[in-house]
């Protein structure tokens, strides 16, 4: 685990590999070479021999890369984080049921409508900030996501998906699905 | 004198009982963003930014002036009722002003700075009437290549001289810039990046990004650490009116902010934390009581406070007269701009002269809305503060899936900002800065086409942007920000322990 090891005897931090960090180095390093993949992979014509698509692309991506080189060598020194966040671990419940809230919405705003994907979206990540009163979150969510649709986005004029309950309001209060 | 004549004009358009509307509204919605945790400035324009397709841009930029403004003003509430600061710039405050509330001294240290972030503001824009147009002249003589070098030189002050670290502020700033290079190369009509994805081709919306990152990756991230702690408010306490003693300690730090703050923001480098951490740093120096500081002296309050504002009042200096954004909210802006397709630069105060006189007059006015905003009325903000954590991030959430859905009701889009949200998330835990890709984002594409220009006009010769004198010398600064800190550590080497907590 320990790298190096001939630290002098008065350093205080440990000097492991710190594996968060470098797999985050990693990451960088990876998208650098994808964006060059990509960037040798758009055709230059000989029309734009000044500066072509190409020249900023290929520039963003080596320099990237030395970043990610840059990050690695950091994160196998030790890492960059004060020790008291290394040792925190982040609360994987919490996060599951934030990021379930936001895959159900994605699978459900296109045919279940809005209204309904958002209500669910609320109550997982209001149960993901740790409250059990589903019944009060589900009832805020209802309100919220009514008001947000008929308010917000048809004063800016911006159409989000209309559903099941979105078209019976409108049938019920009578205004066919205006706004566009 | 001619900038006081274009500024009556621009109170005439600001007074129009319409602009006064999305003046006060502007500000109100600022002051409320500012003072909820994990809501911010950058986020809310961002998310208000299909308003550019229904209203006319005057009205507009005075909403998001009024948004910017306020964010600042409500931003200094919660860091000293909570402690916890809502925008990285009131971090000093907290440091002072949240010991002063605990003492039972809230409504002093609320005052001191609403009074002082309104004497900043003020100076500020003042600064702004009579900076903007000096700056406009030099910069008339700008060519591609000395725009081009300026925007290095933002780059590297942005990414790498701000944060906590040039390499991953540096390695943000190139991400931000690959986002801003996907799809359609306007120029050439070739399709970069698009990995085959015709949604992609239009290039990826900053609303997605900006939501994504400081929307869904912030409350990934309080999500993931809630329950290790929990806030504590202190109720509002003490009177708010500042007793003369009071008073007598304030005034001079809110104007040795103001002269830190406002020079600072209207660098090409911006960001409002140095000026106050500087401020803090000037009034704990000069202060008769110094064994106060970190005890609750209001002096520490009312500087850092002032600095701030009138630094976010100097960001607005290059935003408006070179097109450079130098914080995340101002590149917003800046994205707004092009939406209406007005081209920010040194022609904006002749082609667009209503529109920014209106846009200065309308900032003095909100600051004396965001006064009363911010002092009669602030028990109002004090409620805001209880609103339970659970709604108040849950509903974060369905606002930033409505503001993205919203654009093209593509699923694309919503998974799209969901994964930067994730990309936020770990930045966030890793303590890489958000800012850098917002800006490389808006700024980035514009670099490239200064480029070339440049790069066209010289007929290729790359050596252009080193013999023009202008161009160099900020070629120069840029390494001179760069390398120089390194330089000068190497050269002093004390010793290379590095002291945590400490920079």
């Amino acid at each position: 685990m320990t790298s190096g090891g001939s630290q002098p005897s008065g350093e205080v931090t440990s000097r492991r590999v710190a594996i968060g960090e470098a797999v985050i180095g990693a990451g960088v390093l990876a998208l650098a070479a994808v964006m060059l993949w990509q960037t040798l992979a758009i055709p230059v014509s000989p029309i734009y021999a000044q500066v072509g698509p190409t020249v900023v692309p290929i520039i963003t991506a080596l320099a990237l890369g030395m970043l990610g080189v840059l990050l690695l060598i950091a994160a196998w020194q030790g890492g960059w984080q004060p020790e008291e966040e290394k040792a925190s671990t982040p609360d994987r419940v919490a996060l599951a049921w934030v990021a379930a809230g936001l895959v159900l919405n994605v699978l459900l705003i296109s045919w279940a409508g809005f209204t309904i994907a958002s209500v669910i979206l609320f109550v997982c990540v209001a149960r993901g900030f740790g409250s059990k009163a589903i019944v009060r979150d589900t009832l805020v969510a209802t309100a919220f996501a009514l008001v947000a649709y008929f308010g917000f986005a048809q004063t800016l004029g911006i159409n989000i998906g209309s559903g099941l309950i979105e078209n019976a309001i409108e049938r019920v209060i009578g205004i066919e699905g205006e706004g566009g | 004198m001619d900038a006081f004549s274009q500024l009556l004009n621009g109170f005439a358009v600001a007074l129009t009982p319409m602009n006064l509307l999305w003046c006060l509204v502007g500000t109100t919605l600022g002051t409320a963003i500012g003072v909820l945790p994990g809501l911010g400035p950058a986020l809310t324009i961002a998310l208000l930014l299909p308003i550019t397709f229904k209203v006319e841009p005057t009205s507009a930029f005075i909403l998001f002036a009024g948004i910017y403004y306020g964010a600042m003003y409500g931003g200094s509430t919660t860091s000293i009722l909570l402690n916890t600061p809502g925008e990285s710039a009131t971090i000093v405050t907290a440091l002072e002003g949240n010991k002063m509330a605990r003492n039972g001294r809230a409504g002093a240290a609320l005052a001191t700075s609403a009074i002082g972030s309104f004497v900043a503001g003020t100076v500020g824009t003042l600064g702004i009437t009579f900076l903007a147009p000096v700056v406009v002249d030099w910069a008339l003589r700008f060519g591609p290549a000395d725009y081009f070098s300026l925007m290095v030189l933002a780059f590297v002050t942005v990414s790498a001289v701000l944060g906590s670290s040039a390499v991953r502020g540096l390695a943000m700033l190139f991400f931000g810039i690959w986002l801003g290079l996907i799809g359609v190369d306007l120029q050439t009509g070739q399709a970069r990046f698009t990995f085959g994805l015709p949604e992609l081709l239009d290039g990826i919306n900053v609303i997605v990004v900006a939501v994504g990152l400081f929307a869904v990756g912030e409350t990934l991230y309080v999500a993931s650490r809630y329950r290790f702690g929990k806030d504590e408010i202190i109720p509002l306490s003490g009177s708010l009116w500042m007793t003369a003693a009071e008073w007598k300690r304030s005034w001079k730090p809110w104007l040795r902010g103001t002269a830190i703050g406002f020079p600072i923001g209207a660098m090409p480098a911006g960001g409002a934390e140095i000026p106050t951490f500087l401020s803090y740093y000037i009034e704990k120096k000069l202060s008769t009581k110094p064994e106060e500081f970190g005890k609750g002296a209001i002096e520490g309050v009312a500087g850092p406070e002032a600095a701030n504002n009138a630094s976010a009042a100097g960001v607005l200096v290059p935003m408006l007269t070179l097109g450079l954004p130098t914080s995340a909210t101002a590149a917003i802006m800046l994205s707004a701009f092009q939406s209406y397709g007005i081209n920010p630069g040194p022609l904006l105060l002749q082609s667009q002269a209503q529109l920014v006189w209106g846009l200065i007059a309308s900032l003095f006015i909100g600051n004396v809305m965001l006064l009363v905003l911010n002092l009669p009325m602030i028990a109002i903000w004090v409620k805001l503060l209880q609103i339970p954590a659970p709604l108040l991030y849950a509903g974060i959430l369905v606002f930033a899936t409505i503001g993205t859905y919203g654009i093209t009701q593509s699923p694309v889009d919503l998974v799209l900002l969901y994964l930067i949200g994730g990309i936020g998330y770990l930045m966030r835990r890793y303590d890489f800065p958000a800012a850098p890709v917002i800006i490389g984002m808006i700024l980035g594409p514009l670099a490239e086409q200064n480029f070339r220009q440049a790069m066209t006009i010289s007929a290729g010769d790359w050596t252009v942007f080193f013999t023009r004198p202008l161009s160099a010398t900020l070629l120069a600064l840029a390494a001179l920000a760069l390398f120089g800190p390194k330089l000068y550590a190497l050269a002093m080497r004390p010793k290379p322990d590095h002291v945590p907590g400490d920079a």
